[in-house]
């Protein structure tokens, strides 16, 4: 995927006067936020329960290898085979050497954020095998070759209308005229659809929310089903699965797992969450013949013993950018590369370098909303911080400080963002700060801050009253 | 090797070589081991009230739930079931010898056929290994007897679970699993595949509004075998 990340500004702006995707996040907004806010109110051990998750991450990543090795040899044990990649290239010709002995001509893909990264589709297609997505949202923008633009619902930015379009641009054996009065007969088209594709398919592939090293098993959680018939019909199975996905015993994953459908859907439990070991046993009736499981690094074991080590508890709940306002404001497509939202901005920098994506760290507002509601309590705001501290000392991008700035302004010109941003903002803004205290004093030019500030040395806004209030004050007075 | 360069770069963040065997014998016991963290309070409770809570969340999540008193009563609640939903007579079963020993005949419309799933199929029945009452969650590990297609292809899914399987917390379920499972490749207790199922499948993936009926069953109804006297509702 080609990486815009550096036009972020651009393409925010893009994104802002984009009347489709606007109505889309405004349909959007607050639907996974309450279903969470009400999930989380029902489990009263959820933040317990956050503390444990990180914990869990924390041993596992202090003793990465031998859980690593664990697992192989367990995979290996119940007749599986394990693919270890340390790059992108790597992994795909080793998922493309698989097809190819097996004589696919189609795979059929459950959802996948490491397929997208690691472009799969493209490498598959190139040598002439068909994939073919069947997540009901992987499967539209399949249609319309677009890349996914949230981490688990990878359609956020369409609206009904758009579904409807493309269904019938691209399902032209269907009539003309027949009408979709509910979103459920959308869904219906594309389940009688993709119905023969995964019947017909040689190899299926999915990705893996874990990986357990007890068991060699890979786990995967849907609500659809299609991962499960991805992964159960076809000859065989591929797991794609990055190595900081291992945890160590199916009760560390089970803790897990309490933790990831309630930051991520709002729901208790996900419909299908399985555990996938090993090839079909002896008398099985069903079940793959062969089982892979292709092991990518691609980036991620540089970020060990770095100040990004946190950054690879992540469980991809997109919990953080469900409550980030610059997400909700612009959209996943504007940040540039596969990884939307808070988590992407710590963590596309890690993987493609930060040579390549230097403005992304500056696309908050440091609202800290992603690190409180982070199940696995990744201080995203701060590794933001180091971003551009980085980013700063190696002189990447002259004028670093003041690009960040201008971000953050063409952000706080926009006071709609900070009414999501509510309360969190003054903290948010307390940082800002402080961190622009070493930034030259570049604070003096926002345009906002001379607004509400005026006779103030720096806006560092005093305890108490959200950042609205007080910006509405501001402008009240003047 | 990548291997050893994924390995070796790991060990680089790190600051350190391989881990000494003192220290990995330590982590090898906490897998043996496998310590259980806190489980959450609500399924800590009476027999009756964890089957009712396992109830109210499989309804939560849009399943149903139908008590049969013991096996005999099985025919007889499925043939009306599938009746009442306008639904074929015929579909595949679970061989499973708790099913195959259902007296079917007393309802001789009843065609029930030991196999996997098909594409085609729009009824199945699966037998249940366990109950979840901590969020109404079916776990159904994969076995000669237990295939998974049972699961995944029926656009109604219909599994039969006894009430004395229904736990409280998923690591219950886990020591269930661990304790009666041998796998013949393995050794461990691990099956090629465990499902667990929590409703009848969505998406929400078209303006993030859950709606039913996604790939896999969009109806799952559980005929609960009222088999633990101890799990019994309390006489009305
Ligand atoms: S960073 Fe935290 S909140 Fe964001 S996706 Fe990862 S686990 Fe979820």
């Amino acid at each position: 995927m080609q990486i815009t990340s550096p036009a972020f500004k651009q393409n925010a702006a893009r994104a802002l006067e984009d009347a489709g995707l606007q109505k889309a996040l405004g349909t959007a907004k607050g639907a996974f936020l309450q279903r969470r806010a009400a999930a989380v109110a029902n489990l009263p051990e959820f933040e317990r329960l956050r503390d444990i998750g990180r914990d869990i991450k924390n041993h596992t990543l202090a003793n990465l290898d031998h859980y690593l090795e664990t697992f192989a040899a367990n995979v290996e044990k119940a007749g599986g085979q394990v693919h270890w990649c340390s790059t992108a290239d790597e992994a795909r010709d080793a998922v493309l050497a698989i097809c190819r002995r097996a004589g696919a001509r189609t795979v059929t893909k459950g959802k996948s954020m490491i397929s997208e990264e690691l472009g799969i589709n493209r490498h598959l297609e190139r040598h002439g095998i068909q994939p073919v997505e069947t997540d009901l949202g992987e499967y539209i923008l399949q249609l319309r070759d677009e890349p996914p633009s949230h981490i688990i619902a990878p359609a956020f930015h369409l609206n009904r209308e758009d579904w409807e379009a493309d269904f019938r641009r691209m399902h032209t054996d269907l009539p003309k005229d027949r009408v979709f009065a509910e979103r459920r007969d959308i869904l219906a088209e594309a389940r009688t659809r993709l119905r023969e594709r995964f019947l017909a398919a040689d190899v299926g592939i999915t990705g893996a929310n874990f990986l357990i090293a007890e068991t060699g098993s890979s786990v995967i959680v849907t609500n659809e089903g299609n991962g499960d018939l991805t992964q159960t019909l076809p000859r065989i199975h591929i797991a794609l699965a990055s190595i900081e996905k291992v945890v160590p015993t199916l009760e560390d994953c089970t803790s897990l797992l309490r933790l990831l459908a309630r930051s991520a859907t709002g729901q208790d439990f996900s419909v299908y969450t399985t555990f996938s070991t090993g090839s079909r046993r002896p008398g099985d009736l069903d079940g793959p013949e062969e089982y892979h499981v292709v092991l990518v690094d691609n980036g991620r074991s540089n970020m060990i013993g770095t100040e990004f080590q946190e950054m690879l508890r992540c469980i991809r709940c997109a919990a953080c950018m469900n409550h980030c306002p610059v997400y909700g404001a612009v959209g996943g497509h504007a940040y540039g590369w596969v990884y939307p939202g808070p988590m992407g901005s710590v963590l596309t920098p890690s993987l493609v370098g930060v040579e390549k994506t230097g403005n992304l760290p500056n696309a908050s507002t440091f609202c800290g909303r992603c690190e409180s509601v982070c199940p696995v309590k990744i201080p995203l705001p701060g590794m933001m911080r180091h971003w551009r501290e980085r980013e700063f000392e190696r002189h990447l991008t002259p004028g670093a400080a003041r690009w960040g700035l201008g971000l953050w302004a063409f952000f706080a010109r926009r006071p709609g963002l900070y009414r999501l941003a509510t309360r969190a903002a003054i903290g948010a803004l307390g940082l800002l700060g402080k961190w622009s205290l070493g930034g030259k004093g570049a604070f003096r030019s926002l345009p906002l801050a001379g607004n509400w500030t005026k006779g103030r040395d720096l806006p560092v806004p005093e305890p108490g009253g959200t950042f609205m209030a007080r910006y509405a004050a501001g402008q009240r007075r003047r | 090797m990548s291997r050893d360069a994924i390995l070796g770069a790991i060990r680089r963040g790190l600051k350190r070589g391989p881990l000494p065997a003192d220290q990995r014998a330590m982590l090898d016991g906490r897998l043996a081991s496998h310590p259980r963290h806190l489980i959450p309070a609500r399924s800590r409770l009476p027999r009756p009230e964890q089957v009712a809570l396992f109830i109210r969340n499989v309804e939560k999540e849009f399943g149903t739930v139908e008590r049969v008193p013991d096996l005999a009563a099985v025919p007889a609640a499925l043939a009306d079931y599938l009746a009442a939903q306008n639904l074929p007579a015929a579909f595949p079963m679970a061989p499973h010898p708790e099913l195959l020993g259902i007296p079917w005949d007393s309802r001789p419309l009843l065609q029930p056929e030991p196999r996997r799933a098909q594409g085609t199929d729009q009824v199945s029945l699966q037998h249940g290994f366990a109950g979840i009452a901590e969020t109404g969650t079916l776990m159904l590990p994969s076995a000669p007897e237990r295939p998974t297609t049972l699961n995944l292809l029926a656009d109604t899914a219909v599994v039969l679970l006894r009430a004395s399987r229904i736990h409280g917390a998923y690591e219950e379920a886990w020591d269930a699993l661990r304790a009666e499972h041998r796998d013949a490749r393995t050794g461990g207790h691990m099956p090629r595949n465990v499902m667990f199922v929590t409703g009848p499948s969505r998406s929400a993936d078209i303006e993030q509004t859950l709606e039913l009926g996604a790939h896999g069953p969009r109806r799952l109804h559980i005929l609960l075998l009222d088999d633990d006297p101890a799990a019994l509702p309390p006489a009305a």
